[in-house]
């Protein structure tokens, strides 16, 4: 008990020494630093080089391609009355651009209510550069790997279970906006819920990280991955599902519905109606004989 | 081709000997000394249909309905109406495990599992669109060519009384599966009612047995739909048939037909047989599209769920004009000692359509009290030869239309990329604007479309023929059209004729008795007559005719060539007529 005490009087002398605080932060870094390198995922020498290349890369293509809108840092921009021409960068992450610029909605065409998916302008290894670029800008989702959004390692049983699952969370989220079929639906002052039927899962998965445009954002929080890849599985389903009624008439519920009953349902009784009106065999007797 | 005489001699032989009665004579006897048929048979086998394609509308109708009771009957053998909750084990994989309604279990047995079922299922649903689409085709019809006047105004009432309790039947029906579509459906019902100021919470939860959505509605729906209006449908059709029997089938005008005629074909052999042909086509039809068209896919809405909405939630079409002026109507609420009027639903929902079913249902007495005409009428009017009336329905069809298209706003945005908001706007100037617009111009074209009737009956029709004078200037050659032709265009009314005030003084200067709307009634009159092209008098016909025999004088020299005019005029065989014919 002595010896300890006076081992802690003798340190306690040194700490207002002039060297005191510098030992304490280099104690300090040292171990947070050794911690760090400890229990963080070991990352190769070279794929930080070419992550290096790859950002510089994509800040080249940035520069030439977004920087107009977005700014020459993707820290977005207004004009002179402070409405927005494009959104800050800053934080949402490689997954973002993938979704973006791989559904061609970026670059835009032209400012409007909502970017239409379109062709892709850029390649995979420029969307590839763009995502490292605008991820360097600071933490945000990165893209996922299929691993994420794919049920090949599950068993029927459990790929069952996942449709149905992603079923319910499909309808109780995702239809409002983009209908039971996901044909898609209307949004305020022109814009829309698009297809999603024929998206890729990897950019449907993107999209429920990141939220485009008007779309919630479903974090894995709120969503968590496997939820994500339920919903993925029952949308492809759905893709696959035979349509058991016969012609799906658009998909777009009763309004198709009540077009064709009265056009096809009603022109046809109405057609034939006309057809036996006229095919009376004395009146048109009596018809030729008059001539 | 010679005919074989023996044949003929030897049938004609065995016909004029009597033989003992049939067996089927027999039992036709045995009926009739029991039930009396023969003499209602031998009058109402003989009834008379008149042949015209418009008078069948009503019997898609007909048809569809007898469509819509064969296949709620087979679907009522599978249905369950209850709202207990089971797990769905049958064989639509996506919603295997999942906990619904039984009613919605039962939809799905019915759908996937039930040989035939989903058939049967989008059969009566298709039927249902038909059957409510062809009522308002027939009603349609029956405004526009004058067969609501008298005495057929109370068929009119009943026919108005079967598409409010078809549009009925089919929400009803609509509600039954409790997928969320028609969960959403409901919700929407449970939210109009609530709406009714201060007595819309107590009807709610009388009706559903407390909140929403409780487990009692479906049931109480149920037997709504397979008992309740069925019943009243079917005594109101025979109501109706029976009423059509009683007045007859009204006419087209025409050589020989009059008012108190009926021109046609009887039921046996030809209408029975029309007739029973087109069930088979209405059938037909309902049964191709049920096979072919899918129609409320109810296994992708997934069972009903309050917290869960889907786009695209709409109803059937026969209350889209409803849902749409819902969602055009700007919201507007006010608040009365403690309670809340919703206006913004209350109006369009509870208040718009009956005011305007009160319309449709009064429409032969208003324009009964208007023209003041008492008479009976079996001859159809044209349309063009009424023309406030075509323009007052073209109105109200345009007001459906506007509520129409906007029960499908979102669609029409999504599908024509256009702004759902601005459609919004639009439409709620137009259903006010709009029908002003197409009442005027239905108005003069129907005028247009009289004179042009009359300018026939005088100068004849054109027949295409350019006439060159010797003086050089052109024109075309007008032929007299026929005798019938001219006969069906001038039975009509004048209007100069029924614009006398309808109350007159007597020889003996005595006023007679006047209402207090009399002179309104005689300003409403005049307007609904005004500016009516009455056809030509007989003066001015004999006019016409004398100028047209001068003409004709003039143009003997041209008899038997083509310039005569009436060999290219379409009305006449020209297959061996030469344009120039050879000089003789």
């Amino acid at each position: 008990m002595r010896f300890l005490n006076r081992s802690a009087g003798r340190l306690s002398r040194h700490r207002r020494g002039p060297v005191a605080g510098l030992a304490v932060l280099l104690l300090g870094l040292l171990v947070s630093g050794g911690l760090y390198a400890a229990l963080s995922p070991s990352s190769s020498a070279s794929s930080t080089a070419s992550d290096e290349q790859l950002v510089k890369e994509g800040r080249e293509l940035f520069l030439v391609g977004c920087a107009f809108c977005h700014g020459q840092n993707g820290e977005g921009q207004t004009d002179v009355n402070g409405k927005l021409i494009g959104p800050s960068l800053v934080g949402v992450g490689a997954a973002a651009v993938d979704f973006q610029v791989g559904t061609g909605r970026m670059p835009l065409a032209a400012p409007g209510q909502q970017g239409p998916a379109k062709p892709q302008t850029y390649n995979d290894d420029e969307i590839a550069a763009l995502a490292a670029y605008v991820a360097s800008l600071g933490p945000g989702p990165a893209i996922p790997t299929e691993a994420d959004y794919s049920t090949t390692g599950l068993t029927d049983e459990e790929k069952q279970a996942a449709v149905v699952r992603g079923g319910q969370i499909f309808l109780t989220n995702c239809t409002a906006c983009h209908n039971f079929t996901g044909e898609g639906g209307a949004m305020p002052r022109g814009g829309y819920a698009p297809r999603i039927l024929d998206t890729s899962p990897k950019h449907i998965y993107e999209a429920m990280l990141t939220g485009p445009g008007p779309m919630d954002n479903f974090s894995n929080g709120n969503l968590s991955p496997e939820e994500k890849r339920d919903v993925i599985a029952y949308i492809q389903s759905m893709r696959d599902q035979p349509g058991f009624g016969g012609f799906s008439l658009g998909a777009l519920g009763p309004v198709s519905e009540g077009l064709f009953a009265w056009i096809v349902g009603l022109g046809v009784c109405v057609a034939f109606a006309v057809w036996i009106a006229a095919h009376t065999t004395r009146s048109t007797k009596k018809k030729e004989s008059q001539a | 081709m010679s005919i074989d005489t023996s044949k003929v001699a030897a049938s004609n032989r065995t016909a004029a000997v009597a033989s003992k009665p049939s067996k089927v004579g027999a039992a036709a006897g045995w009926a009739d000394e029991r039930l009396g048929l023969a003499a209602m048979g031998k009058k109402n086998l003989r009834k008379v249909f008149p042949d015209h394609w418009s008078f069948m509308l009503g019997e898609i109708a007909l048809w569809s309905f007898v469509v819509l009771l064969l296949s709620g009957v087979f679907l009522t053998l599978w249905f369950r109406p209850s709202m207990a909750e089971v797990t769905y084990q049958g064989s639509y994989n996506q919603l295997r495990g999942i906990s619904m309604s039984e009613a919605y279990a039962s939809a799905l047995n019915i759908s996937f599992d039930v040989r035939g079922g989903l058939l049967m299922r989008q059969m009566h649903h298709w039927a249902a669109m038909l059957f409510i689409a062809a009522m308002m085709i027939h009603l349609l019809r029956v405004f526009f060519t004058g067969a609501h006047r008298k005495p057929r105004e109370l068929n009119w009432v009943i026919g108005s009384l079967l598409l409010l309790l078809g549009t009925l039947e089919g929400f009803t029906g609509y509600s039954l599966p409790d997928d969320l579509l028609s969960g959403t459906g409901i919700r929407a019902a449970d939210g109009f009612i609530k709406s009714i100021p201060i007595v819309g919470t107590y009807i709610s939860f009388f009706l559903f047995g407390g909140e929403f959505p409780g487990d009692a509605i479906i049931p109480r729906l149920y037997t709504i739909h397979v008992l309740l209006i069925p019943g009243l449908l079917l005594a109101l059709i025979a109501a109706h048939m029976l009423l059509l029997v009683y007045h007859k089938h009204t006419q087209w005008p025409g050589p020989g037909r009059t008012e108190n005629n009926v021109v046609g074909f009887p039921m046996l052999p030809v209408y029975a047989a029309k007739a029973g042909g087109f069930f088979f086509i209405v059938f037909g039809v309902t049964a191709l599209m049920g096979g072919l068209m899918s129609l409320n896919p109810v296994w992708k809405f997934g069972p009903y769920d309050p917290t869960k909405v889907t786009a695209g939630s709409q109803p059937d079409w026969y209350m889209g004009w409803p849902d749409g002026a819902l969602r055009i109507m700007p919201g507007i609420e006010s608040h009365f000692w403690g309670s809340t009027w919703s206006w913004n639903i209350f109006l369009p929902i509870i208040v718009l359509p009956g005011l305007l079913f009160t319309v449709l249902l009064l429409l032969p007495f208003i324009e009964g009290w208007i023209t003041g005409d008492k008479r009976e009428h079996h001859l159809l009017q044209r349309p063009r030869n009424a023309p406030t009336r075509t323009a007052t329905m073209v109105a109200l069809m345009t007001i459906y239309a506007c509520f129409w298209a906007a029960g499908g706003n979102d669609l029409i945005a999504i599908k024509l990329h256009a702004s759902i908001n601005q459609i919004t706007y639009f439409l709620r100037a137009a259903v006010f604007i709009l029908p002003i617009i197409t009442f005027l111009v239905t108005r003069r074209i129907c005028i247009s479309l009289q004179r042009h009737d009359n300018e026939m009956l005088l100068h004849g029709y054109e027949s295409g023929v350019i006439m060159r004078t010797p003086e050089g200037s052109y024109y075309e050659k007008h032929l007299p059209i026929s005798e019938a032709r001219a006969y069906t265009l001038t039975v009509r009314d004048r209007s100069a004729e029924q614009l006398t005030p309808a109350t007159q003084d007597d020889t003996n200067g005595v006023p007679a008795p006047k209402g207090r709307l009399s002179g309104f009634r005689d300003k409403i009159r005049t307007l609904y007559y005004a500016d009516d092209v009455d056809k030509p008098t007989t003066a001015e016909l004999e006019e016409a005719h004398h100028h047209a025999d001068h003409e004709a004088h003039e143009l003997e020299a041209l008899d038997g060539h083509s310039a005569e005019g009436h060999h290219f005029d379409g009305r006449h065989p020209v297959s061996e007529e030469p344009i120039r014919p050879e000089h003789h």
